[in-house]
């Protein structure tokens, strides 16, 4: 079908659009060893910029401040996320498209309109909440609310499509032998749509991670690691960011590459099982 | 399951409280001044920065373009590779998407430096220095950058659903391969194209990282100015939300043309 030359233009197109995508990235990772602080020169191997990185109180204490905020916002968008669906699914059709089309506002609308519609509304909250004599000021709890707020459509999405897959009489059966609602719910829904709620999980927990924008405009005085990184860019250039770019890179791979071997070996195992059945 | 209707009540309450109230007060804070009466001068005002918006579309339009061009014959590219090579692919595709898109908007600034790496590179052949950062160019650049992912991955997930045999049956019947892309892939491919167009324009357009990161301060748009409402030294929430809501309306007019609105596809996209 293609003919030699198509095929040789095609490994290189492929190969430019990599290049693009990973020089970037390379130098960046290359200078994190550079004895000097230029960008662009390199005078020599030092692994001094990640000690420097490791004894950095700022960079540490917004390590902590992000890995809280999204832990517990995912777990909080998992639940709440998770119960809408269910609620969803056994809506009509109107009140459905009308929850769906709220779902999808986050999603959709531009980030910083986002930012500042929370920014807003906790400034509002802020000022009546000080009639009452309560100080309400943005940190880390309104980070979280925040946070929650645009994680919870993630995991609507993950979770929908399972249970749109479930098999009802499932649910009648354990009812007909003796489960409580409740208790069929527990015994045989969530069994059944566990991927679809743990993808919604790692989806709040990677975008909680990544968020920039939105902690920008709702994070008041307590700062996420975006946001260290965000005001280390602005300031004067230390090759300790190269350094954090770094160690974040080799993380991401290594989550990257476990999750896909993990897949793959799944996947293998599959096959053979079903193999296995066929010669059966 | 007849009363598990219910289970979406807190998550109705909570989208009613942080995501309908926070949009009805950036309207209300539109269209009232400091003292809390109604206006319509915030939205006058804007008036004053026709140029920043046109520069905001003009931009994002230009990046959407090139994202649309470069991720075309990619997307289709791996949609015919075999399983094992179309993992590693998207793999290579996704990885840098999960690093933190300062980082990567940063990494482009020592290159464009008036010293940076590309110019001494130009300059070993005699060529330069150009003056890259702090220009449109290199904003556009920037989008490109950081959003092209968001263009490949909706395109690939559209063309793998291309049956083969459909292909070479409008070759077997004697198209050439431009009338195959015209007539086949192209039209075939048209969902792909249009979340792709929504998923590069909408974050391109209300960007203010890029444009302050690689535009310096003489190419500002909308999202900068928004930001300067709020955070910055302009402090004017009014005018600010003034701002964020002809941006929305901006984005909302671009998806209604892009035919983006239609629910089943953003789902499909993500998942």
């Amino acid at each position: 079908m293609m003919n030699k030359g198509l095929k040789r233009a095609s490994v290189v197109y492929c190969a430019i659009i990599a290049l693009f995508l990973y020089i970037p990235i390379g130098v960046l990772i290359f200078f994190s060893f550079n004895q000097s602080k230029s960008r662009n020169l390199f005078t020599g191997f030092t692994l001094n910029w990640y000690k420097e990185l490791f004894q950095n109180e700022m960079v540490l204490k917004s390590l902590g401040v992000t890995l809280l905020v999204a832990a517990v916002a995912a777990v909080f968008a998992t639940v709440i996320g998770t119960m809408a669906s269910v609620g969803i699914f056994s809506m009509k059709r109107w009140q459905k498209k009308v929850i769906m089309n709220v779902t999808y506002i986050p999603i959709i609308n531009p980030e910083i309109v986002m930012g500042v519609s929370m920014l807003l509304l906790f400034s509002v909250m802020k000022t009546l909440f000080g009639h009452i004599g309560v100080d309400f000021s943005m940190g880390i709890v309104t980070l979280i609310i925040a946070h929650i707020t645009f994680n919870i459509p993630y995991v609507i999405l993950s979770v929908n499509p399972k249970l749109r897959q479930l098999d009802r009489s499932l649910y009648e059966a354990a009812m007909d032998l003796g489960c409580s609602p409740v208790k069929a719910f527990f015994k045989v829904i969530v069994p059944e749509i566990m991927p679809g709620i743990v993808t919604g999980f790692l989806m709040s927990l990677t975008y909680s991670i990544d968020d920039f924008v939105i902690s920008y405009f709702t994070s008041g005085t307590s700062q996420t690691l975006s946001i260290v990184i965000y005001s280390m860019t602005r300031r004067k250039v230390s090759p300790e960011i190269n350094a954090l770019s770094t160690i974040i890179f080799v993380v991401v791979l290594t989550v990257l590459l476990t999750m896909n071997i993990v897949d793959i070996r799944k996947e293998t195992r599959l096959r053979r099982q079903l193999q296995r059945e066929v010669r059966r | 399951m007849i009363k598990s209707r219910f289970a979406a009540v807190p998550y109705g309450v909570w989208m009613a409280i942080f995501i309908i109230i926070p949009l009805a007060l950036v309207c209300w804070y539109a269209f009232t001044d400091a003292s809390g009466a109604f206006t319509i001068d915030n939205l006058a005002d804007i008036g004053r920065y026709t140029n920043v918006f046109t520069r905001s579309i003009w931009l994002a339009a230009i990046a959407t373009v090139i994202c649309l061009v470069l991720a075309f014959p990619i997307a289709f590219l791996i949609s015919r590779m075999s399983g094992a090579k179309q993992t590693f692919m998207l793999m290579l595709i996704m990885l840098p998407m999960w690093m933190n898109f300062l980082l990567r908007t940063y990494s482009w600034m020592s290159l464009l430096e008036n010293n940076g790496l590309i110019n001494r590179l130009f300059g070993l052949i005699g060529l330069g220095p150009f003056e890259m950062i702090n220009t449109q160019g290199a904003v556009v650049l920037g989008m490109v950058y950081n959003y092209l992912p968001f263009m490949i991955m909706p395109l690939y997930s559209v063309m793998t659903k291309i049956d083969r045999s459909v292909i070479e049956a409008a070759q077997d019947l004697g198209a050439s391969p431009a009338r195959v892309l015209s007539k086949v892939i192209i039209p075939l491919s048209v969902p792909g194209i249009s979340t792709g167009i929504t998923m590069v324009f909408v974050p391109a357009i209300s960007t203010f990282i890029i444009s302050r990161m690689l535009g310096g301060g003489g190419n500002l748009l909308i999202g900068d100015l928004i930001e300067m409402q709020f955070l910055g030294n302009a402090y004017n929430p009014h005018l600010g939300s003034a701002l964020a809501l002809v941006l929305m309306v901006v984005v909302l007019l671009c998806m209604s043309i892009a035919g983006t609105l239609d629910n089943d596809d953003v789902e499909d996209m993500l998942l």
